[in-house]
């Protein structure tokens, strides 16, 4: 799905229709800080999830928490990103490059927050259930869909972001 | 480095260490390209190279420290279908840029 709208993304990015470019729009140092919450929010996970291989579920909770803080931060400050530049005039129905700019930024975002809504799942079934087998399961399988969204997030900046500004 | 411990989801399990090592190869790799576009130190194609370059190469960083792929026979299936889906998505994304830039020059 990803690669779809990056196809999109990539045929569209020059269709400005007279309308604001990623030069004008794009803040490198808010991409940057997106960026930055992302990662240590991907290795938080990841040292939760040392934790819970040793059976240490307050490593574990820990590792959750602040996983799910940082993403928050990041779908914050991307919202703040979007309602500034709709705020601006440059909505998705301003040009085909804000329409797919938009689809494939906001589908990330989504599923991101989708990520998150599961953190807080996960950490209720911890408390609830303990650390039996298929809450682990879980936990491994929202573990690749975390590190992922990561993944697609290195494309993003680098395809919208940053050659967006170049 | 990781002990490919198996569970029930077919996915190995991390140190601190490896986490930390993925991390830290991860901010170089994006603080390079970030740093090299808003100095604008190279040229316009050496940016653009530089930018894949790092891309790819922080994506190979995070599969192999964050998702514990690599060579052994217990992540043999694991790479074999993530390397396919690469094939795909290059075949995909490829060939519709391909195909709408020539629409577009033909037009």
């Amino acid at each position: 799905m990803f690669s779809g709208l990056f196809a999109t993304y990539v045929v569209m990015a020059h269709n400005y229709a007279g309308g604001p470019t990623g030069k004008e729009l794009f803040n490198l140092t808010d991409a940057l800080m997106e960026t930055m919450l992302l990662l240590f929010s991907s290795v938080a996970f990841g040292l939760g999830m040392v934790g819970m291989h040793k059976g240490n579920k307050r490593m574990l909770l820990a590792g959750l928490a602040a996983a799910l803080l940082l993403g928050l931060g990041f779908v914050t400050m991307e919202a703040l990103e979007f309602s500034h530049m709709i705020s601006q005039g440059a909505g998705p129905q301003r040009s085909g490059f804000l329409s797919a700019f938009f689809t494939l930024v906001g589908t990330h975002g989504l599923h991101v927050s989708f990520g998150i809504l599961w953190m807080v799942v996960m950490m209720g079934q911890i408390a609830t259930k303990g650390l039996t087998g298929p809450v682990q399961a879980r936990l491994v399988r929202l573990g690749m869909f975390w590190h992922f969204l990561d993944i697609v997030w290195i494309c993003l900046f680098s395809i919208v972001y940053l050659m967006g500004v170049l | 480095m990781n002990q490919t411990h198996q569970n029930n989801a077919g996915a190995g399990s991390g140190s601190i260490k490896s986490y930390t090592t993925g991390f830290i190869l991860s901010l170089v790799l994006t603080a390079i390209p970030f740093f090299l576009v808003m100095n604008g130190t190279l040229s316009h194609s050496g940016t653009v190279f530089c930018i894949f370059a790092t891309a790819v190469l922080q994506i190979f960083v995070q599969l192999h420290y964050f998702l514990h792929l690599d060579t052994s026979s217990a992540m043999y299936w694991n790479l074999m279908s993530l390397l396919f889906t690469f094939f795909i998505i290059f075949l995909f994304v490829g060939g519709s840029i391909w195909i709408m830039h020539s629409m577009h020059y033909r037009m």
